[in-house]
């Protein structure tokens, strides 16, 4: 980029989580399985040794990508998640008592982050009602249906994935990589994004905005993508 | 003779309806799309933030940001749209989806769900699965009619953590078609050379026909 008026454009992905990781911090990172998690910047994390972390993530990366390589350097003190099945290392050190898991249902997970950055504290839910993820939660029976009371998550930091912003932070994602990239934005107090190309304000189409700017602080485009594919699937050959 | 897989999946595909909204869970329940009549137009929703999901990629098609929530790779069709997490699971608690096929470790007559974990082994989560019958308006499981040890998986009670507390609607298995009605499943389909004797003996759930 050419010299920039804007304060949320960041050069590296160093840059742009300096002043903003301490030890024992909740970081929300987007992504759904490897799709749309925010890869350079999940490295920095690494590089920059911050541990005891709470993670809220839908999965867990994969043992050599995404949060994978924090559970491998024991960042990762208890990950919030819906399905942690892809990750040998988190499955062992879940059963070697290293690492604290609660398991939120996925639309919990994703409603109780657009909860938080909306400002409800909580909301009532069918979703989990007689099961163990009711335990402890208060049922509320609302015209004779039981209903579950989940809280609403606020991270101290959201990582996530877009495809462009523009200088001022509007982003647009690309098909199935937004998943809980808005919700999660919306739930950090400072929200940190990673994306394939920055554009002038005002050569997106206002009316295509996925995410505005409001919601984001800093930006990173970042040189490149691995963008793993974990179930290659195609429709010739065995 | 019981029916194999992809007459299971066949007979599934039959609760498609013209115009409906359906999530197919991992596993077999997404071959049902295979087997979707002709006349047939149904919109496949992925919860990971996808409506109107096409047919796997040619290996030159392949685009990483284009997945199921099985995590494969998927392609898109003209009417496809993408949305975030929060939203598609807004589709699926606000009972948008008309209708859910999902696996399942075992039944009970009551429909309640166990398909998530097993005590004792590593448990991987829910996924997606607690809200999809929470909300979806029919929840069709399709599983074999028993375990790989003989165990019938249409149970009186559930002895395992359940997914759902009466959410079943359909269980589609390898011996028939059942329905759960009043807290009672009853056979309304035999599978091919079936016996109702045979389903009887091989199922602990009381089951009326």
């Amino acid at each position: 980029m050419e010299m920039n008026i804007s304060s949320k454009i960041y050069n590296t992905p160093k840059e742009a989580l300096s002043g903003v990781l301490f030890d024992g911090m909740i970081i929300l990172s987007g992504g759904f399985g490897v799709v749309g998690i925010p890869e350079n910047l999940t490295l920095e994390i690494r590089d920059s040794k911050v541990k005891n972390l709470t993670v809220v993530s839908n999965n867990c990366g994969v043992d050599d990508f995404g949060l994978g390589l924090l559970l491998k350097t024991r960042q990762i003190k208890k990950m919030i998640s819906s399905y942690v099945g892809e990750n040998k290392l988190f499955a062992e050190q879940y059963l070697n008592g290293e690492i604290e898991l609660e398991f939120s249902p996925q639309g919990t997970l994703a409603e109780r982050c657009r909860a938080g950055g909306a400002g409800i504290p909580a909301f009532y839910t069918k979703t989990g009602v007689g099961t163990i993820v009711a335990e402890n939660k208060e049922i509320k029976n609302i015209e004779g249906v039981d209903y579950l009371m989940e809280k609403a998550i606020i991270g101290d930091l959201s990582i996530i994935k877009a495809w462009k912003s523009d200088t001022s932070g509007n982003l647009i994602f690309r098909k199935t990589a937004r998943n809980f990239n808005p919700p999660f934005a919306k739930a950090g107090k400072i929200c940190v994004v990673e994306v394939e190309e920055i554009v002038e304000t005002g050569s997106l189409d206002s009316d295509h905005i996925h995410l505005p700017g409001i919601y984001v602080d800093r930006i990173i485009k970042c040189s490149s993508y691995e963008k793993k594919i974990e179930n290659l699937t195609t429709s010739v050959g065995k | 003779m019981a029916w194999s897989r992809e007459d299971m999946c066949r007979r599934a595909a039959l609760e498609l309806k013209n115009g409906f909204y359906c999530n197919l869970g991992i596993g077999m329940p997404t071959m049902v799309a295979n087997y979707i009549p002709e006349n047939v137009n149904v919109t496949l929703h992925s919860e990971n933030g996808m409506l109107g999901i096409g047919p796997f990629p040619l290996l030159s098609e392949v685009d990483p940001d284009i997945i199921n929530a099985g995590k494969q790779t998927i392609t898109e069709l003209p009417e496809s749209s993408y949305f975030d997490s929060s939203e598609s699971f807004a589709m699926i608690r606000g009972g948008h989806i008309d209708l859910s096929i999902l696996g399942a470790l075992q039944v009970s007559e009551k429909g309640d769900l166990a398909n998530w974990m097993i005590p004792g082994k590593m448990v991987k989560g829910m996924g997606g699965a607690m809200d999809l019958v929470a909300g979806v308006k029919k929840v069709i499981i399709l599983m074999e009619h028993n375990a790989k040890d003989g165990t019938s998986k249409l149970v009186k009670e559930c002895n395992l953590p359940l997914t759902g507390m009466s959410v079943v609607n359909m269980i589609i298995t390898d011996l028939g078609v059942f329905e759960i009605e009043n807290e009672k499943i009853k056979l309304i389909e035999k599978a091919k050379d079936v016996s109702l004797e045979e389903i009887v003996s091989r199922t602990e759930a009381n089951i009326s026909s």
